[in-house]
Order: structure tokens, then sequence, then C-alpha cells
């Protein structure tokens, strides 16, 4: 009961902020938290189960480029685009995985399969360059009627709201999934395929499901990132660096809790900007390398996240007692 | 209920189970015995779908079931436990057992996949609290779990892999009455993987012994532990082996008193 108070109050605050608070660069920062932090749930929806997909480039990709192809060639609303983008990506993540699950690749070699997945949609997407614009990039072009049509807003504030609301929509999805049946039986396939199906699990179709709703979301999060920055290039939403992006935010913020994924958004957005400010024009790339090497020591020393070993530590003592 | 015809299994060059064929009828406890690598967990796993059979027929309650994924032959009432258990430690013990109630029976109601979980660990004699971790579980309650886990599938047919190994005496007696009790409380047909002979001969209705992949006897307790080809499978193949035949020839036939 408290714990459903905490999460009214803390939710009503940020529906709050935008009306009291509109630093456009600070709400900037925060559209851009909230729309990585939902894509990085839609990862750890499979990363924390043991599917380490190294793909979800590829995913974001689709989705963004898919949207904003239909508005830019056919006029498709992205009211429209969005909603087949998802599908297209779900479809993906069926192709891809469908033959790993089939014939058992896990592990490692899922990881390189799905790795060569985000390679595949970054070279398509340069390859087919006079429809997509390449490596140059592509910009969905501005709305002449009703920008609710084309979801094309100019206020920092609605494109908040909404970033606010899918990121919330995510978080209902992951509770959803916790407290379902098929958790139980993710957590028993990731450890034992085989004494899975003893007891009855169909393992192929509980992680193909799982796969695919996370691909399904994860193309809504890129489809949202293009809308919202009104821009977008194969570096910034395909490809293997963004893939290796949303595992890094995600295993640092920590995969096994509901927050985990976003406060890795948070963590390593602030960082990445504080560095960027921080050192400026005065040495161009250090902020990267500090970057990097915050990384790698998060990873290291706190293999469960920070908030998952934060939380971790907050309930030690009471294991302690119990014990 | 089950009939096996013909089966065959082969890994590479290496025929692990070469033409078997045997029967289990409704209500009885048929015994699985022979020395290591005879092909009896081969066996298993073709008969819950691990791995398809090279050739032959698996009918089961008329249908046949030879290749089908293993969670459609679960769901079709054939439960298994593994020889070495094969808990989720992620999961409650109960959380384990709900989870086989759930998948095991159709994936209907989360309701009815508590009850048998409720009731499987009741069986069993584990605790049905729903936080109680894995890790308190020693051998025998793991294997307890590993059981509670297939009973709460629903099966008509128990598939008991080596549930015994790692045991003390009393343990095993405790164990072996259990399969009894799951047999007549529950009516479920029992097909029982064993390496040690004593325990099994107590309570087995039929035993079949295979070697090198090959059926080599079938027939009562107390006929297959006098076969001269099962003494000698076992006094040629390990000294273990040996005891367990002397045990069992003790146990089934000379010395009515221990029953």
């Amino acid at each position: 009961m408290n714990k459903q108070l905490a999460w009214g109050v803390g939710l009503a605050a940020l529906v709050a902020l935008p009306f009291v608070y509109r630093d456009p660069y600070h709400l900037h920062i925060l559209v851009l938290i909230l729309i990585w932090s939902f894509a990085y749930t839609s990862w750890s929806m499979m990363g924390r189960f043991g599917l380490v997909s190294l793909g979800h480039g590829g995913f974001m990709g689709v989705g963004a480029y898919v949207t904003a192809l239909l508005w830019n060639h056919l006029g498709v609303s992205p009211w429209i685009g969005i909603p087949a983008a998802m599908l297209c990506a779900g479809v993906l993540a069926l192709i891809v995985a469908y033959p790993c699950f089939r014939f058992r690749i896990t592990g490692h070699y899922f990881a390189l399969v799905t790795l060569a997945l985000s390679g595949i949609v970054l070279q398509i997407i340069i390859a087919t360059r006079d429809y997509t614009g390449g490596s140059l990039g592509y910009t969905p072009e501005r709305t002449k009627g009703s920008h609710i049509v084309a979801l094309q807003f100019d206020d920092k504030v609605v494109w908040y709201l909404i970033a606010l609301g899918i990121w919330a929509g995510g978080l209902a999805i992951w509770y959803w999934i916790d407290r379902s049946m098929s958790r139980y039986a993710m957590e028993a396939i990731s450890e034992d395929e085989d004494a899975a199906a003893a007891a009855g699990v169909n393992v192929t179709a509980e992680k193909l499901r799982i796969t695919v709703l996370s691909a399904v979301m994860t193309a809504m999060a890129g489809a949202l990132y293009g809308q919202y920055q009104m821009f977008i290039s194969p570096d910034t939403v395909s490809g293997i660096a963004v893939s290796l992006q949303m595992v890094f935010a995600a295993v640092v913020g920590g995969i096994y809790v509901a927050l985990g994924p976003t406060v890795g958004a948070i963590i390593t957005i602030l960082l990445a900007e504080v560095l960027r400010i921080g050192f400026g024009t005065k040495a161009v790339g250090w902020d990267n390398l500090v970057y990097g090497v915050l990384l790698v020591l998060f990873i290291i020393f706190l293999p469960k996240g920070i908030l998952g070993s934060l939380l971790a530590w907050l309930k030690s003592p009471s294991k302690h007692r119990d014990g | 209920m089950l009939v096996v015809d013909g089966l065959v299994k082969r890994f590479g060059g290496f025929t692990a189970v070469n033409n078997v064929s045997f029967k289990v009828d409704q209500g009885e406890i048929l015994g699985l015995i022979g020395p290591n690598g005879s092909g009896k967990s081969t066996i298993f796993n073709m008969l819950s779908g691990t791995f398809p059979p090279s050739a032959g027929s698996i009918r089961f309650a008329g249908t046949e079931i030879a290749g089908l994924p293993p969670h459609r032959i679960i769901n079709s009432g054939i439960g298994r436990t593994f020889q070495i258990p094969r808990p989720f430690r992620r999961l409650s013990i109960f959380e384990n057992v709900a989870l086989a109630g759930y998948y095991g029976q159709g994936s209907h109601s989360r309701s009815k996949a508590d009850e048998a979980a409720e009731r499987a660990l009741a069986m069993v004699g584990l605790p049905t609290d729903r936080t109680a971790s894995v890790d308190g579980l020693g051998a025998a309650g793991l294997k307890k779990l590993e059981l509670a886990k297939a009973i709460a599938t629903g099966p008509k047919l128990l598939l008991a892999d080596e549930s015994l190994g790692g045991l003390d005496e009393a343990e095993m007696d405790q164990a072996a009455e259990m399969l009894r009790k799951i047999r007549t409380e529950l009516g479920i047909t029992i097909i029982w993987v064993e390496h040690i002979m004593g325990v099994l001969m107590r309570v087995v209705d039929r035993v079949m012994v295979l070697d090198h992949g090959e059926k080599i006897s079938e027939g009562l307790p107390s006929a297959v532990s006098h076969d001269p080809r099962v003494i000698e499978v076992y006094l040629g193949t390990d000294a273990h082996a040996t005891q367990a035949t002397a045990a069992a020839a003790a146990a089934a036939g000379s010395d009515p008193a221990r029953r």
C-alpha cells in the first residue's frame, strides 16, 4: 500500500514538473532520459533472463526509419507508421530469434547472432541511401497540416509528457511480466532449458514471446526518438554502437530491478553531458575516454548494477537478522 | 498404457539404445535397471521428448508421442524427474512446483497451479510456504522437490530417474515408500530407473534389465535377480553393482523377513 502511494506521488510529481519548471535544456535532457530509459527497460525485459541481445540497435533503427520513411515517402501518419514499424521489428525479431531458439543457440552464440543483426540493419540503411539519406542521416518532413497527425510538437512540455507516459507504460509492462507466470518460466529457462521443458514449459515459445515484446518496445523507442529529435542517423539509432550503449546503460543501472535501466539512463546520459560540457573544446574526445573507463569500473565493481547493488545492500541487514 | 516398440537411439556411430520394446500397464511400477551407460536415461529422454528416437514408436494412451516436443509430452500426461536434481535456484521451492503445476497442466489457471503445488509439496513432505528457498535443501530435499515438480504436472505416468543416488539407507527406504504412496494414492503409473537394485526390487511389480542398450531380461523381481544373464552383467561390470545384486537377491527372494 505504501509502495503504491509512493509510486502515485512520484508519478504525480513527474507529471507536474514541467508546469513548474520549464528550462528548455533541462527538459530536453529529461525527455532524452525518459526515451532512453524506455529503450533500456525494453532491452532488460530480455536481458534479465539471460537473453543478451547485441542487436537492439537494429530494432531501434527499424522503429525510427520505418516511421520516418512512411511519413516522408507515403505521407503515412506516425500514428499508423509507429505501429507498422513495431510490427516490422516484431517480424524481424521472429526471423532472427526463431532459428536461434529452435536450434538452441544460447548464451554467447545468441549474442553474436544478434550482433550481426545490428550490423545488417546499419548496412541496409547506408546501402539504401537514396531513400534513407545513408550515413548523413534523415529528417522527417515538417508537417504543413496538423501537428497531432504528424506527431510533431515544438513544445518540449508535450514531448516530456509523451515520453513520461511511454516510460511509465514500459514500467507497467515490466511489473505485469514480473507478476506473471511467464517470469517463473523465463527464470527457469535461463537456468536450465531441459528442466523447464520437463515442467511443461514451451521453451521456444516463451523465449520468442519475450524477445518479440522487447523488440517491439525498442522499435517504439526508436520511432519516438526520431519524432522528437526530427533527425535520425545510423549512428544515433542503429548499429552496434547503439546496441552496446543499451547494454552498458542497462547493466550499469541494474537489469534485475524495474527501475535499474532508468537509473542507468540517468547516470549515463548525465555523465556524458557533464563530461561533454566539462571538457568542452579543451580536450576533444577525453569525455568519451573518461565515460568508457567509468562504465568499465561500474560493471566490474557493481555487477548487479548501481540500483541493484543499492537495493541488495539495503536489504542485507534484514537478511542477516533472519539467518 | 505405454507401448514402446523397436526403440533405437544412435549418437553418431554409437548406438545407445538398440531395438528396445516393452510395455507398461496401468497402475504398475516398472523397474528399469542396468549398469552405467546401459541406455536407461537415454530411454527416459526419448520418452519425455528431450530428444527424438532414431527409430521406433512410443504410444502413450493410444497416441504416438515419439518425437513430440517435451512440453507436449508433459502436457499429455507424462511427468519426469532427472537423475541429478535440477531445481530452479532463482525461484522459491513453492514457485518451482507452481511453475510445473501451471505449465505442466496446459497453463490454464494460476489458482489451480497453486493448489497442485500445495498438494504435491504436501505429498512429498516439503514445506508449502511460499518463500522458502531452494538453497536450504539437502540431497534428500532436492530429490523430493524433483518429485514434487513431476507430480505437480499431473502425470498419469511418472518417469522417476535414479531418484535414490546419494541418499543414506533410511532416506532410501523413505523414498521407495514415497513412490509406492504416489502409485496407490494418486493412481500414477511409474517407471523407476535405479542403480541400487535392493530397494528397487522390493517396490516394483516388474523389472526390465538393460545392458549396452539392449533389453536382456524382463519379469518379476525374484525371477530377474536370479537370471544368469543379469548376474553376469552385474558381476562383470563393477563391484558396487555386484553388491547391489546380492542385496537384491536377498531382499527379493531369500529373506522375506526384511519385507
